[in-house]
């Protein structure tokens, strides 16, 4: 009929189908609150099953990294806080990893420490909203994410109190951390991680085994571990297609060589997998919190012969990388010997796990769209820098 | 059995909203602003500058290094050096700030002006209640808004502050032994060389030893949202003689 091919839409050839009927273009956001920010995702539609889907991401892109050229090496540790602003912490310690290769920095114990506890910290506290984000995807409206919140509220005063913000911490610094623990701050955290696992316990009460989850998740998603190696991807996706990779492991950065913990793998690579993860993990992390809080010796909890300012790294390059709770999350970094960076450049793991969306989404419905993105956990502040 | 799971779910639910009433660890919130969470000490958000004695101005610690200025990463501290000098927190000598502003609506909160200034001159406040009715000017903060004293600085932070007081009496002490400095000083004042950010500020040519003039009202201080601009702010950092110097620390200022 002449009048279709008037609209727009249907004039694309590739929207009309051999029977006759019609695909559905659709632009899921970059405004829509599943989206987890301003993302955009382009989904061609079969009635409800997508038959393409195009991330498209960009709208939240801060030069990141063209700034940092401009910035001293200290300058640009504030700007990482807002990367994943969930978890500025270990956003730090991947720079100031990075940094340290670059100038030879040794970190003192107690400082690595620190860096342990706050970071597995951030491991709670990030597992424990993304649960409670992807339950509110599925239409657990709000139960599961306020008491994920409730914990994390009890992280976060700890971060207040030693770092001075919530979020945004901008607490290591090369060769160590800003401050040292003040007094009674240990205690404090020894007592919100000794009451944690009665969380994590309530927690999976609450939805592990609820058939409507279970109906909604499992089989959903799923990416074969082949395909999820190929494309780089890493982090919890990567462990819950049973690919035995965590850098704590492989990289043993930092002290992660003291610790006994195990690195819980998936059977199925599947979103219900994804979710089961990161409960685990959060166990995981408990574990590696006790022993840490119990190990940590006194002493210095920074390198006293660090400057803070006019730092000038020898001429070089370097790659410090750690796993972060969403992935790998590497800075990359070459210094020409003056006090800027000569390049930097940061690999995240939000946007290269999102690469696999489309695979992840093919033939299932719409509103499975919503829940892959949810299990992938991404931050737009990192996917677009 | 089918539901069985769903069952228990809804048993947690029961027994968090029974919990709540019962239990503090459950009800973490508060109804705000009628009631304020207790405050944690090391909380920041935005700079302030501190002062010492009775008179805001007389007494700022900032003896305008630009230190901060440069070190700031989104680059939201504006300052503008006197030309001449008066004695500073321990007694020596120093210039002052005939203006210093801060952005605070591009300033992140970061601290690192605080880390890097060798005077405890700039603070971390805690006051996060802040409203503004117009875009630039109103958040272009001027020394006079951000001048607070060392009392405040107690009040906020009081370990953090005692800490500083500390170490600011024993540099004080040290410069008074030797040779009483801050007498001899202040009575001979440096000749005020016209350079560029002189003439561009009225301030800079009041009398040298009297103290700066009484904080202007808000609105005479409204002109200096022109400093926002690349040129005025390039030039102010030229009027200065060496602001890439590192300038040494309170410690050693005190000891020569
Ligand atoms: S670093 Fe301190 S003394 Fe120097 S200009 Fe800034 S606030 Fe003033
Ligand atoms: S807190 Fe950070 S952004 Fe704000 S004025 Fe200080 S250095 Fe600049």
């Amino acid at each position: 009929m002449s009048t279709l091919t008037l609209d727009p839409i249907a004039a694309k050839a590739s929207l009309l189908k051999k029977d006759g009927g019609q695909l559905l273009e659709v632009s899921m956001g970059p405004q829509h609150p599943s989206t987890h920010g301003v993302f955009r995702m382009d989904v061609v539609l079969d009635g409800e099953n997508v038959v393409k889907l195009k991330p498209i991401f960009g709208y939240l892109h801060r030069n990141h990294e063209k700034i940092a050229e401009d910035e001293t090496y200290l300058g640009s540790m504030p700007y990482t806080d807002r990367l994943d602003y969930f978890c500025s912490i270990t956003n730090n310690w991947a720079y100031a990893l990075a940094v340290e290769s670059l100038a030879g920095i040794e970190v003192p114990e107690r400082a690595q420490y620190i860096r342990v506890i706050t970071a597995e910290l951030t491991r709670l506290q990030n597992h424990a909203s993304l649960v409670g984000f992807l339950m509110q995807d599925m239409g657990a409206s709000g139960t599961p994410l306020m008491y994920a919140f409730r914990e994390r509220e009890k992280i976060l005063d700890l971060f207040e109190s030693l770092t001075g913000a919530r979020m945004m911490c901008n607490y290591m610094r090369f060769g160590g951390c800003r401050v040292d623990l003040p007094t009674g701050w240990l205690d404090q955290a020894k007592k919100v991680v000794a009451a944690f696992p009665k969380f994590l316990d309530e927690f999976e009460n609450l939805l592990v085994s609820n058939e409507i989850l279970m109906a909604r998740t499992q089989g959903v998603g799923i990416i074969p571990a082949e395909l999820i190696v190929n494309a780089g991807i890493t982090g919890p996706l990567l462990r819950a297609s049973g690919v035995n990779y965590d850098l704590r492991k492989v990289d043993k950065y930092g002290i992660y060589d003291r610790f006994t913990f195990r690195v819980p793998l998936g059977d199925h690579g599947d979103v219900y997998d994804r979710y089961m993860i990161r409960i685990l993990e959060m166990r995981e992390s408990v574990k590696i919190l006790e022993q840490a809080m119990r190990d940590i010796p006194e002493g210095p909890f920074t390198d006293p012969k660090t400057k803070v300012r006019n730092f000038r790294p020898k001429p070089g390059e370097a790659y410090g990388r750690i796993e972060a709770p969403k992935g790998e999350l590497g800075f990359y970094l070459i210094s020409d010997g003056s006090p800027n960076p000569y390049r930097y450049r940061v690999r995240p793991p939000s946007l290269i796990n999102l690469t696999v969306l489309e695979e992840m989404c093919l033939n299932r419905n719409i509103a499975d769209v919503v829940i892959i993105l949810g299990s992938v956990d991404i931050v737009m502040g990192e996917v677009d820098r | 059995m089918f539901g069985s799971g769903v069952l228990k779910g809804m048993a947690e639910t029961a027994r968090n909203f029974l919990g709540s009433y019962v239990d503090k660890d459950r009800l973490t919130t508060v109804q705000y602003p009628e009631e304020h969470a207790p405050r944690i000490e090391a909380s920041r958000n935005f700079p302030f500058l501190v002062y010492d004695g009775p008179d805001p101005m007389a007494g700022l610690r900032c003896v305008s290094c630009f230190i901060c200025e440069k070190e700031c990463p989104p680059k939201c501290i504006i300052i503008e050096k006197s030309t001449d000098k008066k004695p500073d927190a321990v007694g020596k000598p120093q210039a002052y700030p005939v203006k210093f502003n801060i952005d605070v609506s591009v300033c992140m909160s970061c601290q690192i002006c605080v880390e890097v200034c060798p005077f405890d001159a700039i603070k971390m406040d805690v006051d996060f209640e802040q409203t503004a009715t117009s875009r630039f000017d109103a958040l272009l903060r001027t020394k006079q808004q951000l001048a607070k004293s060392n009392e405040y600085y107690h009040q906020i932070h009081p370990t953090e502050a005692a800490a500083v007081d500390a170490e600011l009496a024993a540099a004080r002490a040290k410069a008074a032994a030797p040779k009483p400095a801050p007498a001899v000083a202040a009575a001979k004042p440096a000749t005020p060389a016209p350079t560029s950010a002189a003439m561009a500020s009225p301030v800079a040519t009041a009398p040298p030893t009297a103290a700066p003039p009484a904080p202007p009202t808000a609105l005479s201080s409204r002109p200096e949202a022109a400093c926002r601009s690349g040129e005025t702010r390039s030039a102010t950092t030229e009027a200065s003689p060496t602001p890439d110097a590192p300038a040494p620390p309170a410690k050693e200022t005190a000891s020569e």
